[in-house]
């Protein structure tokens, strides 16, 4: 119970809102027809620190507090949100919101005790674990050693940023619970330049942690060591082929793949309406026997890691497929009770002024026989993608895309030349049933995902071993 | 006047909150207040989905302790959250570094002079009327065809701003704006093919919205032409970008010649200032001023008073994109676009998208792209892309799973016609655009 008691006192006590308070409003909301109903009180602080040509460039503090009301009939959800969290107006927000059931009338409500969930990272306020003055020695340390790699840096960025995010949902049951969700997330870019010609690498990362993430173990000097690295390779690239071939996919970020051509069309919602190419095909192929993809909220300390979800349902490890067959979806509330099934703890908002629909957390696929060497070994013409910037989907069509920031030419079983600029292009519902290799060399990302839906952004993790795919469409310039 | 006495209270709120500033030991500082309100409703399968109501509000405050600068926002407005705001800011402001680019704009370059842009229409439609005007919509969609099969719904927006800035050197300004759009998405199936498209029409005055039979006709017009799209084999052909994509080339430009990319050197459009970016033909202007457009605006995010002015003529770029900051950086003036272009205009040809068609004659139409593949640093530039196969100036077939590449520095200079198919709902404002080649990557 010690969350509930940091959240009430972050959110509910500067607001003067009591427990009497929240079931004033839920009784408010509940009417006879109701389904469900929620009320999401929500207090983030962020800060953000920018290192920029040798100097602390930039700094903000920012604050977003408010509460979300909602209530679900049938397929059918009212909304309203403030910034203020004032009885009064949490009440007419509530009026406004049961106009959508045009009948019933109110019931009583009394909040209960929940029952106590696994934790899967400690409620810790990053924004207070180093004095601002230590933040800013970190980022000039990190600026002064990436500096130090290379004569050919021209310029380092460095960014910290954190947050430290409470929430408190009170459902239509009457419980009440909390969560407090620290993310960090530091940034490393570099600019090299050789012979007038410019290129670029980044590297970053974090977690639900505070900012000893990145001092411990030396975290964040490793960030300008493989971003230097990534902009020295992109020295040498020549243009990206074109056209259809063999792509072997390095392990962690590239598992952004999986995210994009599967994940989006496993979501609950596009399911339930018949809009995505996976709906209705739970217990069939859509994958090589290979494969085994896990959503998964339960990994301690990582980005896209939650104990509860966004409408109180503790986080759990969902397989979505298991040896090629299509499992289940991720879901929500409204959209688990309309397709007869549990929800899976993927029930996510961006904030108290967004509706929460399916989201994905850490999408992963487990690992395999082979070994990775053996892989590249395996094949004669190809590309290796190693790193990745961001991708997109159309879960309708299936079609998929993402740029690859740092891939190779495989020729002859070995990894030879740095390509430049390869977008690869496929198909969601067909491109995991010609996965024909799958290494033994699982890996996460680094904790610097952020995922897009309808507007709403969240902070997600993927991963994935190296994998093999015999056949995929790479778009460069050199035909 | 409702609107003017809340403007005129946001407008004493900022000057509080710049004095707070002044009197916590800032040198200079700037204030923004926006308050906002809406209402959005969507229907699907004839029956309403989702009613959202948007009352929401925000505080941004910059103080600078002479060139070191510091900001913070918050969402509650309380007098005692104010203060706590401002005074994060201040604190940050003791640990950032002295930056001699940084600090207010030039007094001269503030705007005085604010038109009235005639940008707030608010829409007093009731959520009942909104509900049966999404559903003639959507209507028209799903039964437009019978291999029109499901629907992702029809959703109304209705949404008015009031936005009030001012800083220390006495500029305080407000406005109220209004946005309201209509849009419909739905899907359609032969066979194994399954294809989605949508349509939405977007205005500041109800008035100028499409019909929402108009609407759903679109979207199930352009869902159905995909039915059946299939992929390319690699090549190299001439690219026509409907006018829709063809603002997304436009803001890539954009984006070349803005201040942030341009200091930091990391555009291919390095020192480009006065030379050839595009052919003879190409005339880019940005238009702040015209009345009830999406993109207009007296003054930028900082107060800058925005200009009428070529970006490009006879295909010279005439002038960069850039704010205060970034143009000290670059020993020039801001040119009023903290925030961006507004109401950025190509001027356009003879051809109408039919003309385009046959000016393509052989090649590919795209009509969608996705991904992220543009480098800005070096204009390497490949997406993913769907659209259709044109042959002698007919379209033939929906293609998609294929990629577009090339180099954004020779695509820019390779246009060989701008159409005037003008799409009007963005702060860019293009006809379909004539791209000479390009590399085409598929099956
Ligand atoms: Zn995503």
């Amino acid at each position: 119970m010690e969350i509930l008691n940091l959240a009430r006192q972050s959110i509910l006590m500067p607001a003067g809102i009591q427990d009497g308070d929240i079931e004033k409003i839920m009784s408010r909301l509940l009417s006879s027809s109701v389904d469900a109903a929620d009320i999401y009180f929500q207090s983030s602080h962020f800060e953000s620190w920018v290192m920029e040509g040798g100097i602390i460039k930039e700094g903000s503090h920012n604050i977003e507090q408010g509460a979300g009301v909602r209530a679900v009939s049938g397929e059918k959800t009212g909304f309203a949100y403030s910034d203020r969290i004032e009885l009064p107006v949490l009440l007419e927000a509530a009026n406004n919101v049961k106009a959508i059931v045009r009948q019933g009338q109110e019931a009583q409500v009394g909040l209960t005790k929940a029952a106590n969930w696994p934790q899967y990272y400690a409620p810790l306020n990053p924004l207070k674990s180093l004095a601002d003055q230590q933040k800013i020695d970190l980022l000039r340390r990190v600026d002064s050693e990436t500096r130090k790699l290379d004569s050919r840096i021209e310029e380092v960025i460095v960014s910290l940023v954190g947050v430290h995010d409470s929430i408190l949902v009170a459902s239509q049951d009457g419980s009440l619970v909390a969560d407090v969700r620290p993310l960090v997330r530091m940034n490393v870019t570099v600019i090299v330049v050789q012979n007038g010609q410019r290129e670029q690498g980044s590297m970053g990362g974090g977690g639900r942690s505070d900012y000893s993430y990145f001092i411990d173990q030396n975290t964040a000097l490793e960030y300008g060591r493989e971003a230097v690295r990534q902009a020295l390779v992109n020295l040498e690239a020549v243009d990206a082929p074109a056209g259809n071939m063999t792509v072997v996919l390095g392990p962690g970020w590239p598992g952004i793949l999986l995210h994009e051509a599967i994940g989006h069309g496993l979501e609950g919602d596009f399911n339930r309406k018949g809009t995505s190419a996976f709906s209705g095909r739970v217990g069939e192929r859509v994958a090589s026997d290979l494969c085994t993809v896990v959503d998964d909220g339960t990994l301690p300390g990582r980005r896209g890691s939650l104990s509860i979800d966004d409408e109180g349902t503790p986080t759990e490890k969902t397989v979505l497929i298991k040896n090629g067959i299509l499992k289940g979806y991720m879901q929500d509330k409204l959209n688990a009770r309309l397709m007869g099934v549990k929800p899976t703890g993927n029930g996510r908002r961006e904030s108290y002024a967004h509706l929460p629909m399916p989201r994905m957390t850490n999408t992963y696929m487990l690992p395999g026989q082979h070994n990775p060497e053996e892989i590249i070994r395996s094949v004669k013409k190809g590309l290796y993608a190693k790193n990745f910037g961001g991708g997109q989907v159309d879960i309708t069509s299936g079609k998929f895309v993402f740029s690859a920031s740092e891939a190779y030419l495989i020729e002859n079983g070995k990894i030879t030349r740095a390509v430049k600029g390869a977008t690869l292009i496929g198909n969601g519902p067909d491109v995991l049933t010609r996965v024909s290799m799958v290494g033994t060399d699982l890996e996460l990302d680094s904790g610097v995902g952020t995922c897009g839906k309808d507007g709403q952004s969240v902070p997600v993790g993927v991963g994935q071993p190296t994998l093999k795919i015999d056949g995929l469409t790479v778009g460069g310039t050199s035909v | 006047m409702q609107n003017q006495e809340q403007i005129n209270q946001l407008k004493n709120t900022v000057q509080d909150i710049l004095d707070e500033a002044t009197k916590q030991g800032a040198s200079a500082a700037e204030a923004g207040l926006s308050q906002e309100n809406g209402l959005s409703v969507s229907v699907r399968l004839g029956d309403v989905e989702t009613i959202e109501h948007h009352c929401g509000q925000g505080l941004g405050v910059t103080v600078y302790f002479g060139q070191r600068k510091g900001s913070a926002s918050t969402t509650d407005l309380s007098p005692v959250s104010i203060k706590e705001t401002v005074s994060a800011a201040c604190s940050i402001a003791r640990y950032t570094s002295e930056d001699e680019c940084s600090g207010l704009p030039e007094q001269e370059l503030l705007a005085t002079e604010f038109p009235d842009l005639d940008l707030n229409h608010p829409w007093n439609v009731g959520v009942d009327e909104a509900i049966a005007l999404a559903i003639e919509c959507e209507d028209a969609a799903r039964f437009y065809h019978a291999e029109i099969s499901n629907s992702e719904g029809a959703s109304i927006n209705t949404h008015q701003g009031i936005r009030v800035m001012g800083n220390t050197l006495g500029f305080l300004q407000g406005y109220a704006a209004t946005r309201h759009s209509l849009s419909c998405s739905v899907l359609a199936q032969r066979g194994d093919s399954m294809q989605r498209d949508y349509w939405y029409t977007v205005a500041r005055n109800a008035v100028n919205l499409e019909s929402a039979v108009e609407v759903g006709k679109k979207a199930a017009e352009r869902t159905l032409r995909r039915l059946q799209a299939r992929s390319l084999s690699t090549r190299q052909c001439p690219v026509l970008y409907c006018a829709e994509a063809a603002s997304g080339l436009l803001s890539s430009f954009i984006g070349a010649i803005s201040g942030g990319n341009l200091y930091r050197k990391s555009t291919f459009l390095l020192d480009a200032l006065d030379t050839q970016v595009f052919p003879e033909f190409v005339h880019i202007h940005e238009q702040p001023y015209l009345k009830g457009a999406l993109g207009s605006s007296a003054y930028d995010g900082e107060g800058v008073a925005t200009q009428t002015r070529d970006i490009v003529s006879d295909g010279i770029l005439r002038g960069y994109v850039l704010s205060t900051y970034s143009a000290r950086k670059l020993g020039l003036r801001s040119t009023g676009n903290a925030g961006g272009v507004h109401n950025l205009t190509i001027d356009t040809g003879m051809l109408d998208f039919q003309g385009m068609l046959k000016e393509l004659n052989t090649g590919l139409l795209v009509t969608e792209l996705m991904g992220q593949g543009v480098n800005m640093v070096t204009g390497d530039y490949s997406r993913g892309a769907a659209g259709f196969w044109v042959e002698n100036g007919e379209i033939q077939y929906p293609v998609e799973e294929i990629t577009i590449a090339g180099n954004l520095k020779d695509m820019l200079k390779n246009v060989i016609a701008v159409g005037n198919d003008v799409d009007y709902r963005g702060n860019i404002r293009t006809g379909s655009i004539l791209v000479e080649r390009m590399s085409i990557a598929g099956e």
